[in-house]
């Protein structure tokens, strides 16, 4: 009987030493960029792998080209030992792949029945009609396999997040699937929602489902995870059993960017700038939703880096001050004033600037001209009698394309001709153009080629040497630490930590950012 | 120095065509109503007379003049269904205004009013607890067509005031009233939204709603007024036209919205909003109306009429989309 088991263990050790997947040379740009450069990843039957990496590491894009959303320019993807090519989603799926996304994406309106089989063929009657019955019970079967109790006939829309979580990782089931990819699949639970996300996941493992899991939360990956890969710029890094490696370790493989070719920033000593008075300061301020408690000053002349993950709460925190999103509490002062600020145009009167983080999105108007788009804020100051001053407009204009080095045929180009270093400099043109006290980046310069990245180094640097504040939002570890004096690290939605930059490093902050030392 | 060349010209190229194509389909649309003339003043008896020309550009003031304010109303990337029931209400009360023995300037004045507080209505709902404009719309569309016939009873009312008729039915230097009003409208427009600020921050809003609010436009008081000057069009329209038919009917205007969306979108301005000139709605305007006048001369039938301008519009609106794939 012994003999038996050890042979069916061999088997079991033999099989688990094919990879189900094998991702090798894989690689993808979009639009010019490469995201991917040369990735491998091979993923084992009845194994949790986490893929680890920093913001814009290429985490995503590779779990995309796994689930068949973007095919790779070039590289092979080997599924059970042959190599596919999926057009879409829809084909990796049927062969058993599914991805539970960060986002939930089920109907709100309809029942769990009908979104845990959403995809797969109703059964039907004769006449062609749905057989309701038949949905809820094979709902019902599915849901009970992964332990959860939810009726199947209750509509989505009255579930918990959890709970609409334990539906989407039952739809991925009804699918049959081998692979699971979760991405964050922790970011809005509540520890004890975790607990039963890890039994089910370790069920699912036993079961011979293989989990490709994407996390920030180091606590995370070591408990349930038998492998990591870390990704970093769009290039594999390594890869291997998590029993042999540590925190320290990881993190220490996900930050080794470089920063020296970088623009350089002297740092503003921190005792000139407390001789100043803050010009901007947050007393305990929280907003409905993310941000917990947030107390920090903005001195005049200072460039404050707010470091963090994505979801960390930095965006809305910026929001929040600009009065584009709720202060529940706390207080915010303005030299010293205390205000209320509840629109952008009352923080612009207050001497407030924004560069949000989407420039496309929240930015542009993609319609107008270079010209139109620097002034648009202060285009009330160029009437004469309701008239617009066109001659005034230009000679401003220009002036600002000067000043900032904006690459465009003329002023009355049109903005979507510009590369995005040259949107981005239009869109730090317009707020310089309300003649701000504080300046709020969010991202400054994502998407933005590194000439250009320097170039905007330069420009936030000679604004704080006149004087402005600056609080910028960066996800690049090198780029807020060498423009920062100082450097706020944020975390579940509260400040964890600040750090003067000479005594910053990647790795420290990625400690506060990812929670690790609290 | 090769990327950046490399960037400039693929940034740039589509860019350019995008251009191109858009003067080309402003250009475009000019070159298919010059050509609709032509052959129209080829085949169709009379259609170059003064008197002709003068017909056409009096039967399209009315729809002009909703036009204009319904370009406003699209480049902000919404729509206004209710003009045509503004015109009816706002005929109405302004000919039971007058026929009380109020001065007819005045009348005239508070119809143009009404259709102002209409317009305000359809935009504050929009703009504030921002519901979809085309329901809003459809709403007082419906709302206010009521609202003419409780008060006239369902019944046109008689127009008596001289003054009143020349609005609608006179003529200055041997020219139709109503040509005047609508160039004065197109005249004023332009200027609206090329040299001031509430123009630009249309084409603003239309481009990045979001953006705009980030850049401190207050997007709500904008919105209110852009459909609030298209209300009050609408009752400038509707006074005209009570003026013209020397009484207020309630039942005018009955489809007059879908006729100036139609003039809006042949002249170029894109639903999505952002994009277009007031110069090519009358563009749009006048290849309706050049369209019907001829058709009719024509010995068309009506019903055919109807079946070729249909055609136009949804031939108008592939051009659009093309356009805006760009």
């Amino acid at each position: 009987m012994e003999t038996l088991k050890e042979r069916i263990a061999d088997v079991e050790i033999v099989a688990a030493k094919t990879p189900i997947m094998k991702l090798e040379g894989i690689r993808k740009s979009f639009s010019g960029v490469h995201v991917l450069h040369q990735v491998h990843l091979d993923l084992y039957k009845g194994e949790v792998h986490a893929l680890m990496g920093e913001n814009g590491a290429g985490k995503s894009t590779l779990m995309k080209i796994m689930a068949g959303v973007h095919k790779p320019d070039s590289g092979t993807t080997l599924y059970r030992g042959q190599e596919v090519h999926w057009n879409n989603p829809m084909e990796a799926r049927d062969q058993g792949i599914s991805v539970i996304h960060q986002e939930i994406s089920l109907s709100p309106n309809l029942s769990i029945g009908e979104n845990i089989l959403m995809g797969t063929k109703f059964p039907k009657n004769r006449m062609g009609l749905i057989k309701w019955n038949e949905i809820y019970e094979k709902a019902e079967v599915i849901l009970r396999s992964i332990g959860s109790t939810l009726n199947p006939k209750v509509s989505v829309s009255t579930l918990s997040v959890a709970e609409q979580q334990m539906v989407e990782i039952a739809r991925a089931l009804s699918f049959n699937s081998e692979i699971l990819i979760m991405d964050e699949p922790t970011a809005s639970l509540t520890d004890k929602e975790i607990e039963k996300l890890f039994t089910i996941v370790n069920d699912l493992k036993k079961k011979g489902v293989s989990i490709v899991y994407i996390s920030h939360r180091m606590d995370e990956i070591f408990r349930i995870s038998d492998r990591y890969t870390v990704l970093r710029d769009g290039h594999f890094i390594n890869s291997g059993p998590i029993a042999e490696t540590n925190p320290d370790h990881l993190v220490k493989l996900m930050v080794g960017r470089e920063i020296k070719d970088l623009f350089q920033r002297n740092v503003t000593k921190p005792s000139e700038l407390t001789n100043r008075k803050p010009v901007l300061e947050l007393k305990h301020v929280s907003d409905k939703k993310t941000v917990k408690d947030v107390s920090f000053k903005l001195y005049p002349g200072e460039i404050v880096g707010l470091a963090g993950l994505v979801g960390a709460g930095r965006t809305e925190l910026v929001r929040t001050i600009f009065g584009t999103s709720k202060l529940t509490q706390g207080e915010i002062l303005i030299d010293g004033q205390q205000v209320r600020i509840q629109s952008p145009s009352e923080a612009m009167g207050l001497g407030i600037a924004h560069v949000p983080e989407s420039r496309k999105e929240q930015g542009l108007f993609p319609n107008l001209s270079v010209k139109e788009n620097i002034l648009m804020a202060q285009i009330r100051t160029y009437r004469s009698a309701g008239i617009l001053q066109y001659g005034k407009m230009d000679a401003d204009a220009d002036g600002f394309i000067q000043e900032l080095g904006i690459k465009t045929a003329s002023r009355e180009q049109n903005v979507m001709g510009l590369s995005g270093g040259n949107q981005q400099k239009v869109v730090i043109a317009r707020w310089l153009s309300i003649s701000p006290k504080v300046l709020l980046l969010d991202e400054p310069t994502r998407g933005v080629d590194i000439g250009a990245k320097t170039e905007i180094h330069k420009i936030i640097s000679k604004l704080a040497e006149k004087g402005l504040a600056v609080l910028m939002i960066s996800s690049e570890l090198p780029e807020i630490l060498s423009v920062s004096d100082r450097i706020l690290v944020m975390h579940e939605g509260k400040i964890r930590a600040e750090l003067p930059r000479s005594e910053a490093t990647q790795e420290q902050i990625m400690y506060y950012a990812t929670g690790e030392i609290k | 120095m090769q990327t950046t060349n490399l960037q400039g010209a693929t940034g740039k190229v589509p860019m350019n065509r995008k251009k191109l194509l858009y003067y080309f389909n402003q250009l475009g649309m000019l070159v298919i109503l010059v050509l609709l003339c032509a052959a129209m003043a080829a085949f169709a008896p009379h259609f170059t007379e003064v008197g002709n020309v003068l017909n056409v550009l009096k039967q399209v003031s009315i729809t002009a003049i909703l036009a204009a304010g319904m370009t406003l109303v699209i480049l902000t990337g919404g729509i206004d269904l209710s003009v045509g029931s503004t015109l009816a209400l706002s005929g109405v009360v302004s000919v039971m205004i007058t026929n009380a023995g109020v001065h007819p300037v005045i009348a005239m004045l508070a119809g143009a009013a009404v259709g102002y507080a209409a317009g305000a209505i359809n935009g504050y709902f929009t703009a504030v607890p921002k519901l979809p404009s085309f329901i809003v719309t459809l709403g007082s569309m419906t709302y206010l067509r009521g609202l003419a016939y409780v008060i006239s009873g369902g019944y046109p009312l008689v127009l008596t005031n001289g003054t009143f008729k020349f609005v609608g039915a006179g003529y200055i230097l041997g020219i139709p009233t109503p040509i005047y009003v609508m160039a004065i409208v197109y005249i004023i427009m332009f200027f609206v939204l090329k040299y001031t600020m509430f123009g630009r921050q249309v084409y603003a809003i239309g481009g990045n709603e979001e953006a705009a609010r980030l850049t401190g436009i207050k997007v709500e008081r904008t919105l209110i007024n852009v459909y609030s000057i298209s209300g009050m069009l609408a009752g400038v329209a509707g006074v005209v036209m009570a003026g013209r038919l020397f009484s207020g009917q309630p039942m005018v205007g009955l489809g007059a919205e879908l006729d100036a969306i139609a003039a809006v979108i042949l002249g170029g301005t894109s639903f999505a909003g952002g994009f277009g000139r007031i110069q090519g709605t009358i563009i749009g305007v006048l290849i309706m109306g050049v369209l019907t006048n001829g058709l009719t001369l024509l010995n068309v039938d009506y019903y055919w009429q109807l079946i070729v301008k249909g055609g136009v519009i949804v031939v108008a609106v592939l051009l659009d989309r093309l356009r805006s794939r760009g």
